[in-house]
């Protein structure tokens, strides 16, 4: 187990190094990168300066190695425009971020568990068309639109909700739901199947055979095993969220990671783009690590190293 | 709520249907026979004979939608099960007074949830324990009944730290907790390998003895029903074709099936394969003949086998056959 | 956007559906068909199929509502936008981008993938190991975080749009190839004709490359809906396509300024990029079955 865990450890660092390295390449991609790590209108002294800091003529790995080292220490260069550290930027907008995903994927599990429970318990029935109907139509709408048509409806015709901003509660409902609602049809469909798989074992006959009542075969029984597919790609989802948070976080002015490197992005502050990509990207890789461990705890099988 | 003098099980003239999009079929049609308490009956033959479908026919564990009781009766105690709702059967009957190990030890248990969980589940469903302690005390006492050492300490473990044998004697464990009159056993040692089916077999037993619960042992194998069946009965293409004590039955079959079976079992305790002395298939349930459902492949076959279906003649050792040969020695038709 | 949640139930971690998720109508290829001919149809009619010009302004003539909604008229039947353009021309002329941006992104996407794959599938050893890190590398990033550096560093616009998409999408073909690939090579035939020094060349023309173009043809389908939402996205927050070319996520994003004043202009290029990514879905899934007799039997 201990050895297991080093070695996922060592994998998720090695893909936050791989990441680093990408964003690093894209970044030298159009040759100077002064240009797009300081405003537009420095002077070309404060330029020359920099270029001498940043070693530009040293070998490209080189250059790498001097990256990741300030980036290991934690300097991940000033943001012009905010006028701080990239990185305390980017660690005081990220809270917000995971908050918001967290949120919107306890939605979209909240509401795909039941639903692939339900249709598949009762396969071919109206549950399972409606189900399917109303996840694929969700699959097929951007969440930038689904929270427009939310504010439309909830903010500004019934004004129930707060149509931007954060604080309350009732702030984070309608960015949640923007976000969560992507990955429903995808969850279902995991539940639905692995239910199937699983309603129609040996071991769901075994206990229907010992007078186990039929609510807790499903909920109980059925349900912990076919949550496991569900768990392992928990982390996968999680990224989604992220991802998606980039546009979500823009409508409903949320101040998070996202909206601040979209910010960021049109300002040209590119040490806060680059901080906060690689923040995504390590979010990513921390979340993954995290449910691969955490799965142990419904699935024994794991918990006991096979 | 039971009556003392009816015989444990008694099953009369049951008829399974599955209603497939392809037709209608009968993989248990009219079977019958009785086992009293601390009795065992075996019912042996091939695969597709009907064996575990009648099993799921008495606990009405059918497959959904297509399956459903169509004639017949499922007596336990006096009472008939197919008279009660679904509720009432999960309530008061499944697990409680009648139960089920099914075939594969490896897969009947639920593998993210512990033993005692499992085994407790049935104490607890049927309220005959009513709080967490008592519940875990009784699941200890039936896993201890089985034979499995140091079952406290085995409470708290997961399937997959068992081996393959004290897996089924967990699955055992689950199916006698509430101390149920009648226990059906669908080939519960197939899947394990000689020397645990011999424990295994032994372990039935001793259960039997100490609580005198009627045993249904389903086996494709005779080796295993002579060893620790009182009576057999032989199925065929969803009907029993031989029936009686298994004494009788061994010394002297009387229809060409139950002979052919008791030529494949291989002498000389050689492992076992699904090996049947005679060719060909058993009929397509879809597609029967009008007379007896085993004349293809019979090699006694006479002209008479193909215009009726054979009654039940009575032997004079008492046991029942459904071939024509056994006419001459009747004692009346049953 | 979220890509990888979509895929990856497909191939790797979920068990395989066996019994598949159908919907109930036969009419579903069909009607999902017809919609995406209909994209094609207005991408290549353009203005020559509209009412209007698309870009035409008529400030007298802003805010009409649609046909149905009380003060509209057939003059613009999805209404006008707060420029007085009409909504309708402006999604036909929108279709177009919505097309060129997935036919490349498509073409670019599945043509460098799927060779990553067939290499990394087929040669195994160092280029495997080599592909597939840098797929798990870049799976790390979120798209959608990497498309917009990408996005920053080119110029916006459609090509910066098909390059974004490009990388981010490449890692799905080569992941499902190389699946495919490997269980191909352990086929009889294929390691018949090895052994019989078939060079792989040879092999790849005729024994691989006949099987993964189904899979290819199937994932390209299913790709179309998830461009069109990308190239939305990317140009609701004003990295992708530019004004003056017209773009559904466009669309969008000017109609998000005027949220209060006309529901439509948000609503009806929204509900064309629903409907042309619910036909993509529902098409790919339906030649998912049909090409693939295996899953169909269930």
């Amino acid at each position: 187990m201990l050895g297991y865990f080093a070695r996922r450890l060592l994998q998720g660092f090695m893909s936050i190094v791989g990441a680093s390295i990408v964003i690093f390449t894209i970044t030298r991609l159009t040759g100077d990168p002064v240009v797009l790590m300081l405003p537009p209108e420095a002077p070309p002294d404060v330029i020359d300066a920099l270029r001498i800091k940043l070693g530009l003529d040293l070998p490209l790995w080189r250059q790498y190695l001097i990256f990741a080292g300030d980036a290991l220490q934690g300097d991940f260069g000033r943001s012009y425009r905010w006028e701080m550290p990239a990185l305390d930027l980017v660690l005081d907008r990220l809270p917000a971020t995971i908050l918001l995903s967290a949120v919107a994927l306890a939605f979209s599990m909240a509401v795909a568990i039941p639903f692939g429970v339900l249709s598949a318990v009762n396969r071919g029935g109206w549950v399972d068309r409606f189900g399917k109907v109303f996840a694929m139509a969700g699959q097929a709408m951007p969440n930038f639109w689904v929270g427009l048509l939310l504010i439309l409806i909830f903010a500004i015709h019934l004004d129930w909700l707060p149509a931007y901003g954060a604080g309350t509660p009732a702030h984070v409902v309608m960015p949640a739901i923007a976000l969560g609602w992507y990955p429903v049809a995808a969850q279902t469909r995991i539940v639905r199947s692995a239910m199937l798989d699983v309603l129609d074992s040996d071991y769901i006959r075994m206990g229907r055979s010992v007078g186990t009542p039929e609510f807790s075969l499903v909920w109980k029984y059925a349900l912990r095993n076919a949550a496991i597919p569900l768990i392992t790609m928990l982390g996968v989802y999680f990224a989604a969220m992220l991802g998606g948070s980039f546009v979500v976080e823009v409508v409903f002015a949320w101040p998070g990671l996202g909206r601040t490197v979209v910010e960021a992005l049109f300002a040209r502050d590119f040490p806060v783009v680059q901080a906060g990509v690689l923040f995504a990207a390590a979010m990513f890789v921390v979340a993954n690590l995290l449910v691969d461990l955490s799965y142990g705890i419904v699935d024994p099988r794991i918990r006991h190293g096979r | 709520m039971t009556d003392a003098d009816a015989p444990a099980l008694a099953v009369e003239d049951l008829v399974m249907e599955l209603h497939l999009r392809r037709g209608v079929l009968r993989p248990v049609d009219g079977v019958s026979f009785e086992v009293g308490a601390g009795e065992t009956l075996g019912i042996v033959g091939e695969s597709g004979s009907g064996k575990s479908m009648t099993c799921l026919s008495i606990l009405r564990l059918l497959p959904k939608p297509a399956g459903r009781i169509a004639r017949g009766s499922v007596r336990v105690g006096g009472v008939d099960l197919t008279q009660l709702s679904e509720r009432e059967l999960a309530r008061d009957w499944r697990g409680r007074r009648l139960s089920m190990v099914t075939q594969d030890p490896m897969t009947s248990l639920n593998p993210v949830f512990t033993i005692g969980d499992q085994v407790g589940s049935p104490l607890r469903h049927h309220r005959i324990t009513r709080t967490l302690r008592e519940t875990r005390a009784r699941a200890a006492a039936a896993l201890g009944r089985v034979r499995i050492p140091s079952p406290e300490r085995r409470l708290d473990e997961y399937p997959h730290q068992f081996s393959g044998g004290m897996r089924q004697r967990a699955v055992s464990a689950m199916a006698i907790a509430c101390e149920p009159q009648v226990m059906i056993a669908d080939e519960p040692t197939s899947n394990l390998d000689v020397t645990i089916q011999v424990k295994m077999i032994e372990l039935y037993r001793e259960i039997q003895k100490e609580t005198g619960v009627a045993i249904v042992l389903i086996t494709h194998d005779m080796g295993v029903a002579a060893s620790i069946c009182d009576r057999v009965a032989v199925m065929y293409a969803g009907r029993i074709v031989e029936q009686g004590p298994s004494r009788a039955i061994f010394r002297r079959p009387a229809h060409p099936y139950t002979q052919a079976l008791l030529d494949s079992i291989p002498r000389l305790g050689a492992r076992r394969k699904r090996l049947f002395a005679l060719g060909g298939q058993p009929p397509d349930l879809l597609d029967l003949p009008r007379g007896c459902r085993f004349a293809a492949r019979c090699p006694k076959r006479m002209a008479r086998c193909d215009e009726a279906y054979p009654p039940e003649f009575k032997l004079p050792d008492g046991h029942v056959s459904a071939c024509w040969l056994s006419e001459s020695e009747a004692v009346h038709a049953a | 956007m979220a890509v990888e949640a979509d895929l990856a139930p497909a191939d790797t971690a979920a068990p395989r559906p066996r019994r598949r998720w159908r919907l109930p109508s036969a009419g579903v290829p069909w009607f999902s068909g017809l919609i995406l001919l209909l994209l094609v149809v207005c991408a290549i009619g353009g203005d020559a199929l509209t009412p209007w010009n698309p870009a035409a302004l008529d400030l007298r003539a802003n805010f009409q509502p649609p046909v149905w909604a009380e003060g509209g008229s057939w003059a613009h039947p999805l209404g006008t936008d707060n420029l007085g353009r009409d909504i309708l021309s402006r999604i036909v002329a929108g279709a177009r981008v919505s097309l060129v941006v997935s036919l490349w992104a498509i073409v670019l996407s599945g043509g460098i993938g799927s060779l990553a794959g067939m290499v990394a599938g087929y040669f195994g050893g160092w280029a495997d190991v080599l592909i597939m890190r840098l797929v798990d590398i870049q799976m790390s990033i979120p798209p959608l975080a990497l498309a917009l550096i990408l996005a920053a560093v080119l110029e916006p616009g459609l090509e910066t749009v098909v390059i974004v998409i490009v990388v981010t999408y490449w890692t799905w073909y080569a992941r499902i190839v190389r699946g495919e690939i490997l269980s191909l090579k352990e086929r009889d035939y294929v390691a018949l004709a090895k052994v019989a020094g078939v060079g792989s060349a040879t092999i790849f023309h005729r024994h691989l490359a006949p099987n993964i173009l189904n899979t290819m043809l199937v994932l390209a389908t299913l790709q179309i809906g998830q461009v069109i939402i990308f190239e939305a996205s990317l140009s609701f927050l004003g990295l992708g396509i530019q004004s003056p070319a017209i773009s559904w996520g466009l669309m969008l994003a000017d109609a998000r300024a005027y949220l209060t004043n006309a529901w439509w202009a948000i609503t009806m290029p929204g509900v064309a990029i629903m409907l042309v990514c619910l036909s993509s879905n529902l098409f790919g899934d339906w030649l998912r079955d049909v090409l693939d007799p295996r899953r169909k039997q269930l």
